[in-house]
């Protein structure tokens, strides 16, 4: 690695960061998978309103990179725009994974208390935890967005952005896996 | 580019602290008390406040295993004065409560494994080493940094308050199995003693994280100019991979902790399943697994005792060759075996498990890469033994804590040998065979490694030696009574005395050990008081002890060493010093010792 390209820190951190967090989410899948195996383990289908959350969030990370780049460009009105779009589509993504689990109370699947079936439970501890990640990326963005203009100094650095972009990336990607594991391998 | 130059570039982020040697007199006027002492961003200051944190932990856990082996050794005894001190839940009419009992040892166990030896060791060395000894002015993150201390004292400070909540604090072991810590109902410590354990643990969690996070950041990516990996003191490998270990391992656990408070206060049934409990009756959870939870928290569980164990190999090597006054002999060695062990550590949790009716064909596999184990464990002592050997060695008491350590490393990590075979285990399991097992070679082994740290580098810390021969006396009562205390308990264990009962008086097979007993509980209130004169040694030598009037007191070879006496925030004045050769040129060519800052001569041998 030549002197020039060194990462800088705290990207690297992040990077180390979202391998954490993978295993979190492989230690709750592996267990998933554990469970699934054992007894009394209940198969239902998973609310449609999910196809949604997937395909607003997958479009998230379609605004924020363009975001980045009107950033890069200097063209700071799109960036404000596409940024705010991100953070509302990562509020969206929230409530529709909400409204997945009240369509799945709805069809009497309960998902805590005593007459939970642990396959539920699973799908809600799980994707509350990804649903908090995405509220983190949410929060992350509104530090950026409020940074960028609160202060008289002007922020020329890219790097808030290029952090707030690859994690929110990182939530898009983790959000596939769960969902393509609930499909068709969980 | 140098790493200021990475902070200093357009691209990079414009909230790094300004910490570079010519704007230093300017920024350390604004320093307040508060900046200083408490919300210090300073990787030193830091690892004062871990070490000092740690100690406050170390003193209270040791005083836990006093009070129940007070119990133990002594089961028929009365000690009225207990009752005062303590109050009736502790000791009613000064004899310690079972529910105490089960209260003191959990609380001991998880505070000196967490709190000690994790955020004590770790938390304290790999502060105060890495930035140092990789040549950076701190940490990749210094606020993140700050933040991983006080998320550990507010976990402090919650586990501290569940012994002061009625029904007293946690008590179903420090492993937390469920059902008795997921059922409030089960036992009095489950109650909210529990709820403030998980609490404070989580906490811990994320400390562990945002710890781990930053010394790997730093190694890979703050090390000086002409730092190569390969060049790093070993201390820094085993703080990284022990780094590793833990940002790899403490999310699962994580979420272990997650569905038992999902469990504990949702009424679902992750680990709960066909449950009856006297005086509430059938419970309704259905499908659950309580060894689901084991899997999740030994797969933390296992490298967490190599996180307790790596730092404290790695302050080893480097003290045991900086007294040898030789190259540690086979430094790749060193570091692959110091690799071999992280990678190893994920694949055996099992063994931890193996009378749970875990598969014999599986727990055949977990047997052989359990044993797989003393492959890298005998590469390092053989080298660490070769270090010594025809090295000129100086006594001081970090290198006697260092071959301590050794010993320790040995005769604990034998007995591994025996209890990772599945079949000697059914007869060892929850025995006093595990105990004296575990407390040589981690808990004591790790305590030897940190006493040698504290010993080496406080001349770094606080600019003063610590008193030479309460180190001696500190060192051979310990080491002695280590020893007395640990090794008897082999034969109990042989003799299928098991581990967690209140009262052993009351077994017939058991009752030929209470003479033994009452000698180990003497002797562990013996050793306990010798910390405490280690602790006044301590505090005192803070203010008092014999100054350091050189800048390398040890003669030694690492960064550290060419900072001031009493190095401010930034640790170097001027530039950081460039590296030239790694750190290990003892009695090279004649010379005693080569920094690792000389370049290296035209007339010089290739090592």
């Amino acid at each position: 690695m030549t002197e020039e390209k060194r990462i800088h820190p705290h990207k690297f951190t992040l990077w180390v960061a979202m391998g954490s967090i993978v295993m979190m989410f492989a230690g709750l899948t592996s267990a998933y998978i554990v469970k699934k195996n054992q007894s009394s383990w209940l198969e239902f289908e998973l609310p449609k309103i999910f196809w949604y959350s997937t395909l607003v969030i997958l479009l998230s990370s379609v605004t924020i990179h363009l975001a980045g780049k009107s950033f890069k460009a200097r063209e700071m009105g799109r960036y404000r725009n596409l940024i705010t779009i991100t953070a509302a589509l990562g509020v969206l993504f929230i409530i529709f994974q909400v409204f997945g689990f009240l369509n799945l109370e709805g069809r009497n699947i309960a998902l805590t208390g005593a007459k939970s079936n642990s396959a539920a439970s699973f799908l809600l501890v799980i994707t509350g935890l990804h649903m908090l990640h995405v509220l983190g990326g949410v929060i992350a963005i509104l530090v950026i967005f409020v940074k960028a203009y609160a202060g008289s100094v002007k922020q020329y650095s890219s790097m808030p952005i290029d952090l707030v972009s690859t994690y929110w990336h990182f939530v898009d990607i983790l959000w596939i896996y769960l969902f393509i594991f609930y499909n068709w391998i969980g | 580019m140098s790493n200021e130059a990475v902070f200093q570039a357009p691209a990079a982020a414009g909230t790094h602290h300004d910490a570079h040697g010519d704007h230093h007199g300017e920024h350390h006027h604004h320093e307040t008390f508060i900046t200083k002492y408490v919300f210090s961003q300073d990787h030193k200051m830091i690892a004062k406040q871990f070490l000092i944190t740690g100690m406050v932990w170390a003193v209270l856990g040791g005083l836990m295993s006093v009070l129940f082996r007070l119990q133990i050794g002594y089961p028929d005894a009365n000690f009225p004065w207990l009752q005062d001190l303590l109050g009736k839940w502790w000791a009613e009419g000064g004899k310690i409560t079972p529910q105490a009992y089960y209260a003191l040892v959990t609380t001991h166990g998880t505070v000196l494994v967490f709190f000690v030896l994790t955020a004590g060791l770790s938390g304290t060395f790999a502060n105060f080493l890495i930035p140092l000894q990789v040549g950076a002015r701190d940490m990749a993150s210094p606020f993140m940094n700050m933040l991983s201390y006080w998320f550990f004292f507010t976990a402090s400070v919650v586990m501290l308050s569940s012994i002061f909540v009625e029904n007293g604090p946690f008590s179903g072991g420090w492993t937390a199995y469920p059902p008795l810590s997921a059922l409030g109902d089960a036992s009095p410590g489950s109650k909210t003693g529990m709820d403030l354990w998980l609490i404070s643990m989580a906490l811990f969690v994320v400390s562990s994280l945002l710890g781990g996070l930053n010394y790997i950041a730093t190694v890979l990516n703050m090390r000086t100019k002409g730092m190569s990996m390969t060049r790093l003191p070993l201390t820094i490998w085993a703080l990284f991979f022990t780094a590793v270990l833990g940002v790899l391992s403490f999310p699962v656990l994580f979420s272990g902790f997650i569905l038992l408070i999902f469990d504990r206060n949702f009424g679902t049934s992750f680990y709960l399943s066909d449950i009856f409990v006297n005086g509430v009756g059938a419970l309704p959870n259905e499908g659950g697994s309580a060894i689901l939870y084991q899997h999740l928290f030994w797969f933390l569980g296992h490298p967490e005792v190599y996180i307790i164990l790596l730092p404290a190999m790695g302050m080893v090597s480097e003290i045991l060759s900086v007294n040898s006054r030789k190259p540690i002999f086979g430094y790749m060695a060193m570091i692959g075996s110091l690799f071999a062990i992280a990678i190893l550590a994920f694949l055996v949790w099992a063994h931890h498990m193996f009378v749970t009716g875990l598969n014999p064909f599986l727990g055949s596999i977990f047997v052989l890469l359990t044993l797989l184990i003393a492959v890298p464990s005998a590469i390092k002592v053989f080298n660490w033994i070769t270090t010594l050997w025809r090295g000129n060695i100086r006594f001081t008491p970090a290198m006697l804590f260092a071959i301590g350590f050794v010993s320790l490393f040995i005769s604990g990590g034998l007995t591994g040998i025996w209890l990772g075979n599945s079949a000697l285990d059914i007869h060892l399991h929850d025995t006093y065979f595990v105990i004296a097992h575990f407390h040589i070679v981690m808990g004591v082994a790790s305590m030897f490694g940190m006493f040698a740290g504290i010993y080496h580098w406080f001349p770094k810390m606080y600019g003063r030696y610590l008193n030479n021969n309460l180190g001696y006396i500190h060192f051979w009562i310990t080491i002695a009574g280590a020893y007395m205390i640990f090794w008897p308990m082999h034969y109990e264990g042989l003799a299928g005395m098991p581990r967690r009962y209140y009262d052993y008086s009351v077994w017939e097979s058991f009752k030929q050990f209470a003479d033994l007993n009452r000698f180990i509980s003497t002797v562990a209130m013996i050793v306990f008081s010798v910390q405490i004169l280690f602790l006044v040694n301590f505090f005192y030598s803070i203010f008092k002890g014999r100054k350091v009037t050189t800048q390398n007191p040890w003669g030694a070879n690492t960064l550290e060493w060419t900072t001031p006496i009493h190095p401010g925030h930034g640790n170097w004045v001027g530039e950081i010093p460039e590296v030239y050769r790694w750190a290990y040129d003892y009695g090279k060519d004649g010379k005693e010792f080569i920094p690792q800052t000389k370049p290296i001569g035209d007339d010089e041998s290739h090592h």
